[in-house]
């Protein structure tokens, strides 16, 4: 137990992975590393052993600001309200043709 | 590779709020999934980070046996397919530490309760593996029982704890694989062989059923965890349907089970199979297996002599750090 205590524990890491060039780098999942290039070696190890990648980030969880849940209401609330932004809130002709 | 259902006893019911769990519920029921900073009742926090240890747990736990043979493999292509079988193991255990961790216990806690006996995993891991054709029965069976339990768990309503079960699938369909290519290599070998083949399925056999866990008639469990979605069959459908679907594949390979009471049911087209010795099933979880202490000093082991690599690897970060620093200020 006295150990859990003075053991230094591994920073967090989140991995995102882009698996094919044209797609988006997407959140693969977390690890613990000591440093960038341990958590990057680390990731390709664990992430990647399938072919799943060409290349792959790694952010510190830390330095990812998030946007709070309980605030998804009113965060979000203007996109929900406005179907004006919507191709389909406008009526066009039929005889108009595709639109 | 999976743990089986617990089934540990739910959490009491803490006086929450209830208009929270009410819409808790509605968006479970929804099919929605819960993510990390979402509410969630303390109970679905406890009984998720439980069984995602545990399943975690199993994982690490379950490169035990199967390491055993890594060096004693009988060619080179059995070898390479082991050592990536077991690392792949290694990999499920820590998407699985992540899932929990999401929760708010952290890795560290969740080594401590393990390595200090608090914490369970699968007891199939607590059986011996003596020879060769025993990978080939854990890669069939085992990864076969996990693959049938783990497949609802892709539904999960915890997002983090679904996203790792569908990487997990994907990878435990080439473990069962390799492993009945091992067993049917043997099974159709010399006779010394395919009596090895027959050995190793005589001994896993009872240890993959009860992997299941407990009978729905014995269970203590309530309906909590299904109410949840975080279980979606109950442990004797899952139990059937892996007997419906291994027999078949022991029998094209000539092999016997054993169980004298196993016997194709036309009425209700499943496999009708005997009673199961549920005292042993409690022996193993409560710690008498005939592995467990092995398996828990062998894992204290490895925690205790990787100390050094753990504190080395962060001094060394350290030190890049403190230099990439100073070279900085010399630059300036």
């Amino acid at each position: 137990m006295t150990e859990q205590k003075t053991e230094q524990h591994w920073p967090l890491w989140e991995v995102f992975i882009r698996s094919k060039n044209g797609l988006s780098h997407r959140h693969a999942g977390s690890l613990h590393a000591t440093d960038a290039t341990m958590a990057l070696q680390a990731a390709r190890d664990v992430y990647t052993r399938r072919g799943e990648g060409l290349s792959i980030w790694v952010v510190p969880s830390n330095a990812i600001t998030a946007s709070d849940p309980t605030d998804k209401d009113v965060m979000f609330e203007p996109s929900e309200s406005k179907i004006y932004r919507h191709p389909t809130f406008y009526d066009i002709p039929d005889e108009v043709g595709h639109m | 590779m999976y743990t089986q259902a617990l089934n540990v006893k739910d959490e009491p019911a803490a006086a929450g709020d209830p208009v929270l769990e009410a819409r808790f519920q509605a968006h479970v029921d929804a099919e929605l999934k819960i993510e990390p900073n979402d509410w969630m009742p303390e109970g679905y926090r406890k009984t998720l980070t439980r069984q995602i240890s545990q399943h975690a747990h199993s994982e690490i736990v379950g490169m035990l046996p199967e390491g055993n043979w890594i060096t004693r493999a009988p060619t080179l292509r059995r070898k390479a397919a082991l050592l990536a079988k077991v690392q792949d193991e290694g990999g499920h255990g820590l998407y699985l530490y992540s899932a929990a961790e999401t929760l708010g216990t952290s890795r560290e806690q969740m080594f401590e309760q393990l390595l200090s006996g608090k914490a369970k995993y699968s007891s199939i891991f607590n059986y011996p593996t003596l020879t060769w054709a025993d990978i080939g029965a854990i890669g069939w069976l085992v990864d076969g029982a996990a693959i049938m339990n783990q497949i609802p768990l892709c539904r999960c309503s915890y997002g983090p704890y679904a996203r790792a079960m569908i990487r997990i699938c994907k990878e435990e369909s080439f473990h069962q694989r390799q492993g009945y290519e091992i067993m049917m290599t043997l099974a159709r070998g010399t006779p010394e062989q395919k009596a090895m083949a027959q050995d190793a399925l005589n001994r896993w056999w009872w240890p993959s059923v009860m992997m299941f866990g407990p009978s729905d008639s014995d269970s203590q469990h309530s309906d909590q965890t299904m109410r949840w979605k975080i279980k979606r069959f109950s442990n004797d459908d899952l139990r059937q349907k892996f007997i419906d679907a291994t027999v078949p594949q022991g029998h094209f390979i000539g092999l016997e089970f054993p169980d004298k009471d196993l016997k194709f049911n036309e009425e209700t087209k499943h496999w009708d199979f005997g009673e199961i010795d549920w005292t042993e099933f409690k022996r193993v979880i409560a710690g008498d297996g005939p592995c467990n202490k092995q398996r828990m000093k062998q894992r204290r082991a490895a925690h205790d002599n990787g100390r050094w690599v753990r504190e080395a690897a962060l001094a060394y970060a350290e030190k890049r750090r403190n230099r990439e620093a100073a070279a900085k200020i010399a630059a300036e």
